[in-house]
């Protein structure tokens, strides 16, 4: 099993180092993302609410995918604590906040997850989980993850980064495409992804490589196509997402040569119209510690909420957080490239 | 001039053939875009037609451009390899089939 860059113990598992190379290139220099909002007359760029509430609930998982912004493993052990997940749950009733988006590493790892899911439902919030799908079959006592998932009308996120097994492995790790169409036939079998059961099973594309998504659309209907055709699985929607260069896949691409190629794509494909509908300008991002930052990529950058009396879960201030101001960084090209990406997907035509 | 004929930094710094003349430049460029929407045969797949053309053209900036074009629509290395060998096998036939050409002649001009 590959380790996490922290055990590893590779510079690139400290923030610092990441933003340094970020924003000052070693070889040569790209155009500054704030520029670039500034051009479109969005600088500063400002929250505009917070409708979603995302939760990274640790960085323990049981995949270590080669693109991973978390740096997520088994060999990690930061994981959200009861009287974390109480602290979000005071913030959660006290809000008109809708929607609840628990992330990780893998969610369901945490010993509380079950029932950190029963207490958010218990004020009346949808759930979006960000399931690996593996971990369904990583261990007996997550087989009826699916029917607790239905019992609680989750809404499943689940990444698949092809319909077919090679680039699928080649991301994620030996076996996981395997097991992960597995998983996908369970959540099929209780309803998910089905025609008038109301249960929502969404599945999320991001390239196996130095290169940015397709069209989200024609995607969606060659995945749609070619799963039903070969395994017989139903999912809802298909969301494209751009690989975030941080962390892992930062190191990806300045191993294999790519780094420099890569954000020239990004800035390429900068595209105006995605500014305006980045998640950062409607979600908070809560990291396992309770600290509150504008995404779960500035999450693992350690860029804390600009609101310096509202960094952290027990001081949350949503008059401060609703309107504050987006830290933006090079990394964040990201999401504006093309069409757009965010957790759910494109956010422009 | 650099001192050889490929270079590819030059890929990026093809509209800039519009400095010397524009309104055709624009006139391709728009036409270009064109062929490449989806239209009764998917952006995807002309990607991959565009791939073989480009090893049939031996165009290195066009092979450049559509191998990672086709790749990033999610043709697989076997896919794109069959691609290639469809369009070798046309020059290569096309060479080939000139021999009847060669044929004809000898056999006009032998006893």
């Amino acid at each position: 099993m590959i380790k996490s860059l922290k055990v590893l113990q590779n510079p690139l598992a400290n923030s610092s180092y990441q933003l340094d190379i970020l924003e000052h290139s070693p070889t040569h220099k790209h155009t500054s993302f704030k520029d670039k909002v500034a051009a479109t007359g969005m600088f500063p760029l400002l929250a505009g609410g917070v409708d979603i509430f995302q939760v990274n609930m640790g960085k323990m998982c049981n995949q270590v995918c080669k693109h991973c912004h978390v740096d997520a493993g088994p060999d990690r052990k930061e994981i959200m604590t009861r009287e974390t997940m109480q602290l979000c749950l005071n913030v959660l009733a006290n809000s008109r906040i809708k929607i609840v988006d628990l992330t990780g590493g893998a969610p369901e790892l945490n010993p509380d997850f079950r029932w950190f899911v029963e207490q958010i439902k218990a004020l009346g919030k949808h759930i979006i989980v960000r399931c690996n799908l593996t971990i369904i079959l990583a261990n007996k006592r997550f087989h009826d993850l699916p029917e607790f998932f239905k019992l609680h009308r989750i809404e499943v996120v689940s990444s698949l980064p092809s319909f077919t097994q090679d680039r699928t492995d080649k991301q994620r790790g030996d076996g996981v495409f395997e097991d992960s169409i597995k998983a996908l036939q369970m959540l099929n079998a209780v309803g998910y992804g089905m025609a008038d059961t109301g249960l929502t099973l969404n599945l999320v594309y991001n390239p196996a490589g130095a290169f940015l998504p397709p069209s989200q659309d024609a995607l969606e209907k060659e995945y749609k196509f070619e799963l039903m055709k070969k395994y017989n699985i139903s999912f809802n929607s298909l969301f494209a997402i751009t690989n975030m260069p941080i962390s892992r896949y930062l190191d990806y691409l300045l191993t294999t040569s790519n780094y420099d190629k890569y954000m020239d794509k990004l800035i390429a494909a900068f595209n105006p119209a995605a500014v305006a509908n980045v998640m950062c300008r409607n979600t908070i991002s809560v990291g396992w510690d309770g600290f509150l930052y504008d995404c779960d990529f500035n999450q693992m950058l350690d860029l804390k909420v600009t609101p310096a009396t509202s960094q952290h879960l027990a001081d949350f201030d949503l008059r401060l957080l609703q309107n504050r101001e987006i830290i933006l960084k090079q990394h964040c090209y990201g999401c504006t490239a093309g069409a757009g990406s965010s957790c759910g997907g494109a956010v422009a035509e | 001039m650099a001192d050889h004929y490929y270079n590819a930094e030059d890929l990026g710094k093809f509209g800039n053939i519009g400095d010397y003349q524009k309104e055709m430049a624009d006139k391709f460029f728009s036409y270009y875009g064109e062929v490449f929407k989806d239209g009764a045969l998917t952006a995807k797949e002309k990607s991959l037609i565009a791939l073989a053309v480009a090893h049939a053209v031996q165009c290195p900036y066009c092979i450049d451009s559509y191998s990672s074009d086709a790749y990033e629509k999610g043709f697989s290395e076997a896919q794109m390899m069959e691609a290639v060998h469809v369009a070798s096998a046309i020059k290569g036939g096309a060479v080939l089939v000139h021999g009847v050409q060669m044929m004809n002649k000898v056999k006009e001009i032998s006893m």
